[in-house]
């Protein structure tokens, strides 16, 4: 087993990284269209989304079955199946992987659950380093807006629920998503987190994201060039992206 | 417990809510085969007929994560850092919601296996030693750990009086020879040293499994009494 930095692909590997309503999901989506449409082949990893551990996880909300450590663990479990499947072998085979939330979810969420910051990050060590990894940093304020504001009702986990912050569940969610920011904020330094200013509009985000990506992309392989890019910017401009949410509730359906 | 001690780090916090757990925790290890499941049944019903109040729990029996391990391994999709983080899973399930609450109240706890069994898969498997051991750092350390010692040999003709080769006491999924024997063989000898390089560093009592049922049980016993509260 190789351990986290020892990996050596000829793929990259980009993640996205925030708090929900950051706008990270809307960002990777258009770095997909854009890659592809620059011919490169692709390949997408969504967190919690391992055909093999979502019955699990999905019963162990349900029934509330989860501690702080087992919610680590399953999610951990979540990822190394996708790390086996998903990302490791297009890697390998030299393509662009591209991951909505990586392990620094995982620090973030756990150690604002109680989980040892150390036990967690050794528990991550199998984990490939990623090329790039971007951090859309948010004012808390405004995030709680975009989801409180978009949604009806908070699942007990998501909320925080679980560690008896309040009874109230919104009032939770402030509380734990608090928690969770000041978790992103101190990996900044410590994995070297590329720091993505999400207040500014969706096209400036993404050129600038598109501008760091692209030194990267030298010596990949791609196919010939296509001429999507014109497509693309309309696409930004018409807002026809999904957001995170927008794709979790379809999936659920 | 005769002392609250861990591996590594605590993550659980079992440390902090309480300085003493009353129950004892006896970890029975040993390869598949090689007659854990007999003792634990007999012991049980030695200890509950001496007034203890006894549990016992075994791998894939917890609430969350044992039936995702069986269909997990029904399908062609396992690997092997899957698997070891479901068992892990499966195992903390276990020890927060089964083995800890029984410790707190006193009862004495049986394991068909602990770390050790879960430890030496992973490490068979490919996974790096120190990335095992910090996970399962969690873990009390237990009043005591009976290893069930057999050779190879001895195993062999078990299995064969059992009537059938499993695919996973095989290691088939790791392709170790061409069919169930050749693999069992390869397998189990790779298991087989790594508990023996466990049982110094983790202080296994070794137990001669290679006698028979009522003999190896006495021995359990005239260990196990020892370290039994009193009353």
């Amino acid at each position: 087993m190789e351990r986290y930095g020892e990996h050596h692909f000829p793929g990259r590997l980009f993640v996205v990284e925030g708090v929900d309503g950051s706008g990270k999901t809307t960002q990777i989506a258009l770095l997909r269209q854009w890659l592809v449409s620059e011919g490169y082949p692709v390949f997408f990893s969504e967190w919690n989304s391992s055909p093999l551990v979502q019955r699990t996880t999905k019963q162990g909300k349900k029934k509330q079955l989860l501690t702080p450590t087992t919610f680590s663990l399953l999610h951990a479990t979540d990822f190394a199946d996708r790390t086996e499947q998903e990302i490791i072998p297009p890697l390998k085979a030299g393509a662009i992987v591209l991951a909505d939330r990586y392990i620094y979810t995982a620090f973030a969420r756990d150690v604002a659950r109680g989980v040892h910051p150390q036990w967690v990050r050794q528990l991550y060590q199998f984990a490939v380093k990623p090329t790039a990894a971007f951090y859309f940093r948010v004012p808390l304020d405004e995030s709680l807006k975009r989801i409180l504001g978009s949604r009806s009702e908070l699942k007990y986990y998501e909320a925080g629920m679980d560690l008896n912050l309040s009874t109230d569940p919104s009032r939770s969610f402030k509380m734990f998503q608090k928690r969770i920011v000041t978790e992103y904020e101190k990996m900044v330094d410590e994995f070297g987190l590329t720091v993505i200013d999400a207040m500014q509009t969706i096209t400036e985000q993404q050129m600038l994201l598109r501008e760091i990506v692209r030194p990267f992309l030298r010596g990949l392989h791609r196919d010939r060039q296509t001429h999507a890019g014109r497509w693309l910017v309309t696409s930004i401009a018409n807002g026809n992206e999904k957001t995170g949410r927008k794709r979790k509730a379809e999936n659920a359906q | 417990m005769t002392q609250v001690a861990f591996y590594g780090i605590d993550t659980v916090r079992v440390r902090s809510e309480e300085g003493l757990l009353p129950g004892r925790l006896f970890a029975i290890e040993g390869t598949d085969g090689v007659g854990r499941s007999t003792q634990i049944q007999h012991l049980r019903t030695w200890l509950e007929s001496s007034g203890y109040a006894v549990i016992d729990t075994g791998q894939r029996r917890s609430a969350l994560a044992g039936r995702g391990i069986d269909e997990a391994k029904q399908g062609h999709t396992l690997g092997p850092l899957t698997m070891d983080l479901f068992y892990a899973t499966d195992f903390v399930d276990r020890f927060e919601n089964q083995i800890l609450p029984a410790l707190r109240a006193g009862f004495i706890v049986l394991t068909d296996r602990y770390i050790y069994s879960l430890m030496a898969r992973a490490i068979v498997r490919g996974a790096d030693r120190d990335w095992v051991k910090q996970i399962y750092g969690l873990a009390l350390k237990p009043d005591a750990i009976f290893y069930l010692d057999i050779e190879l040999d001895t195993l062999i003709r078990r299995i064969l009086r059992r009537g059938r080769f499993d695919y996973w006491e095989s290691g088939m999924d790791m392709r170790l020879g061409p069919d169930l024997y050749e693999s069992f063989i390869i397998y189990q000898d790779m298991m087989l040293k790594e508990f023996r390089h466990m049982a110094t560093e983790y202080s296994f009592q070794v137990i001669d499994a290679q006698r028979s049922i009522p003999r190896i049980l006495a021995e359990l016993q005239a260990r196990m009494e020892p370290l039994l509260p009193a009353g």
